[in-house]
């Protein structure tokens, strides 16, 4: 019975990966199509020769990096304001899901015209509270285009985050914050003696989750940037070469190359995390 | 002690910590609580919102960054329905991501039923499998489907879109249908079996209708998915006719080359963005538990 899901995958995920590896060692003809010489590794060795191939792989990291930490800070400050109790919480946690519920696409292009200069809602606010930085154009400046990037996504997917975390925190019985409390404990205190640790597979399980989200990154940037200043990430720039530039080698090299460095990231936290993932599937 | 007094003294040792903290939670910590509650929701909404009031303006008022539009109009709506690029678009989502959504509820449910009752190694190695097809970057397999699809005349085409897109939400469909499976109790379908009901009727007769919820909540997730696909989309699509709204709004223009026509793209990114927030927000709590499910139970 599992078998027809197990074809469907296998034919259009792993077979397409053994094609690419294959179109990835050979160089095409751009003036006659169809025609292919073997290059062996060459597309590699040039990808990891180029500067642009590193500076995508520096952007996609710092991106994840930063982006993700913020996720999990502001999805733990909103996990903790859902668990507790008030009225309308139900209210709340219909709220949290529209930004993960809206087309990303839209939302980059509305991004894109909030930071845009001179008529962007950002700079005439600005403007009008006589604050610095009215007439930055945000977008053409390295840092700054980063910055707006790593916003937009966190604004997407950090309530994703608070809603991982919070089913984490549903299991944490409460008699045990009572016994804390009892014994005197901070609120602090207790968040990080007792909600933390029984907190760790659920953070583990976010993290794992967005950070390899955040390594393929693609439609954030490709709608705001088009990759310039800063903002080319791997999958971007591997499909700049691809499809714009129509070097199918070398652009299936890089493609082969995300493909390659999201796996390690994947496995790493597996290893890293594995002990906490079986626990938590034998507990079930 | 019997357990029944300790647990009459739990409950006193509860209340009367509770009406401690009653007392000793004083207004600040309300306060707080509540700045809290208003900045998530504004984080959240306020972006929306700021959609919405662009969808209601036009010409000059654009570009000046008013909170409210001073003659909200839906022009923007009137002229993106005349648009046959996106209605198209609207028609050829509904059918892609549609199709891709029913397809894995079938199949996935097959595979899901059988996973619900493995013994644990395997279920780990499927954690796993599932984990990294989940996480496959779609830029690895761009390339070599857009030449297969060239060569086998499924580019630009619906199966085309469809194909990928199930490879996609099949995993995620998979793990929480095999979550929700594994709560419907063994001893209802052997009861079944014993009443002489083949083994596919018992699946289809107590088990499907019992795992309804998991259905709906797998679908809505596959859905969404699939109606978001942004970098297949462009690159397995060269034509209107055939292209997804994720990829037509990226190719809106406007009046001249270099400007957005933010209002239109506003007007449209609410039209299917509406119902899906609605279905999210009917589903909510089915949701929440459908992600969490697939993201912490094996």
């Amino acid at each position: 019975m599992v078998s027809p899901s197990l074809i469907v995958i296998l034919a259009v995920a792993a077979y397409p990966i053994g094609y690419a590896i294959w179109l990835s060692l050979h160089q095409y003809s751009i003036i006659h199509p169809g025609l292919s010489r073997w290059v062996g590794v060459d597309n590699y060795t040039s990808a990891l020769k180029s500067g642009a191939f590193w500076g995508a792989v520096k952007t996609t990291f710092i991106f994840t990096a930063i982006s993700v930490t913020l996720e999990l800070v502001i999805g733990m400050g909103m996990a903790l304001l859902m668990h507790t109790a008030f009225r309308g919480r139900t209210i709340l946690r219909a709220v949290v899901l529209v930004p993960w519920a809206i087309l990303t696409v839209g939302t980059a292009m509305m991004w894109r015209s909030i930071v845009a200069p001179d008529v962007g809602f950002l700079n005439q606010v600005l403007k009008a509270l006589h604050l610095p930085g009215a007439n930055t154009v945000w977008l053409a400046h390295n840092g700054y285009a980063l910055a707006v990037l790593i916003f937009a996504d966190v604004w997407k997917t950090a309530p994703f985050m608070a809603l991982l975390l919070l089913a984490g925190l549903q299991v944490i019985p409460d008699d045990l914050h009572d016994a804390g409390k009892v014994d005197g404990a901070t609120s602090w205190q207790r968040f990080r003696r007792i909600t933390l640790p029984l907190l760790k597979p659920a953070i583990l399980v976010a993290l794992i989750f967005r950070t390899l989200d955040a390594l393929r990154i693609f439609d954030l940037p490709y709608v705001l940037t088009q990759g310039s200043n800063g903002t080319n990430t791997l999958s971007l720039y591997s499909y700049q070469q691809l499809t714009q530039n129509r070097l199918i080698g070398p652009g299936s090299a890089l493609a082969v190359l995300t493909f390659i460095i999201v796996m390690a990231v994947s496995l790493l936290y597996i290893r890293l995390a594995g002990e906490n993932l079986r626990a938590m599937a034998e507990e079930k | 002690m019997s357990s029944h007094a300790v647990a009459r003294g739990h409950q006193r040792l509860r209340t009367r910590s509770r009406a401690r903290t009653g007392r000793k939670r004083p207004l600040r910590n309300q306060v707080l609580l509540w700045i809290g509650v208003a900045a998530t929701i504004i984080f959240c909404l306020f972006p929306f919102y700021w959609i919405i009031n662009t969808s209601l303006k036009t010409g000059a008022e654009l570009s000046m960054g008013r909170l409210f539009p001073a003659h909200p109009s839906l022009d923007n709506y009137s002229s993106i329905f005349k648009n046959s690029d996106f209605t198209t678009a609207l028609k050829t989502s509904l059918i892609d991501a549609g199709c891709a959504t029913l397809i894995a509820l079938v199949v996935g449910s097959f595979a899901a039923y059988a996973l619900a009752r493995l013994r644990f190694p395997r279920k780990f190695l499927i954690l796993a499998i599932v984990l990294s097809i989940s996480t496959f970057p779609p830029i690895a397999i761009a390339a070599p489907l857009f030449k297969l699809w060239t060569d086998i005349g499924l580019y630009n085409t619906y199966l085309g879109l469809i194909l990928p897109f199930l490879t996609f939400v099949l995993p995620l469909t998979i793990y929480i249908l095999t979550s929700f499976f594994r709560e419907i109790p063994k001893e209802l379908e052997e009861a079944a079996l014993v009443d002489g009901a083949t083994h596919f009727q018992a699946y289809r007769k107590v088990v499907l209708p019992l795992a309804a919820p998991g259905l709906v909540t797998a679908g809505l997730l596959a859905f969404i998915f699939a109606w978001n696909e942004f970098l297949l989309s462009i690159t397995l699509t060269s034509q209107a006719n055939r292209r997804p709204v994720s990829a037509a709004i990226a190719f809106f223009t406007g009046s001249t080359q270099f400007q957005i026509p933010i209002g239109t793209i506003s007007a449209a990114t609410v039209v299917i963005t509406v119902p899906l927030i609605v279905l999210v927000v009917i589903f909510q709590k089915r949701i929440v538990a459908g992600l969490t499910a697939g993201a912490l139970k094996g």
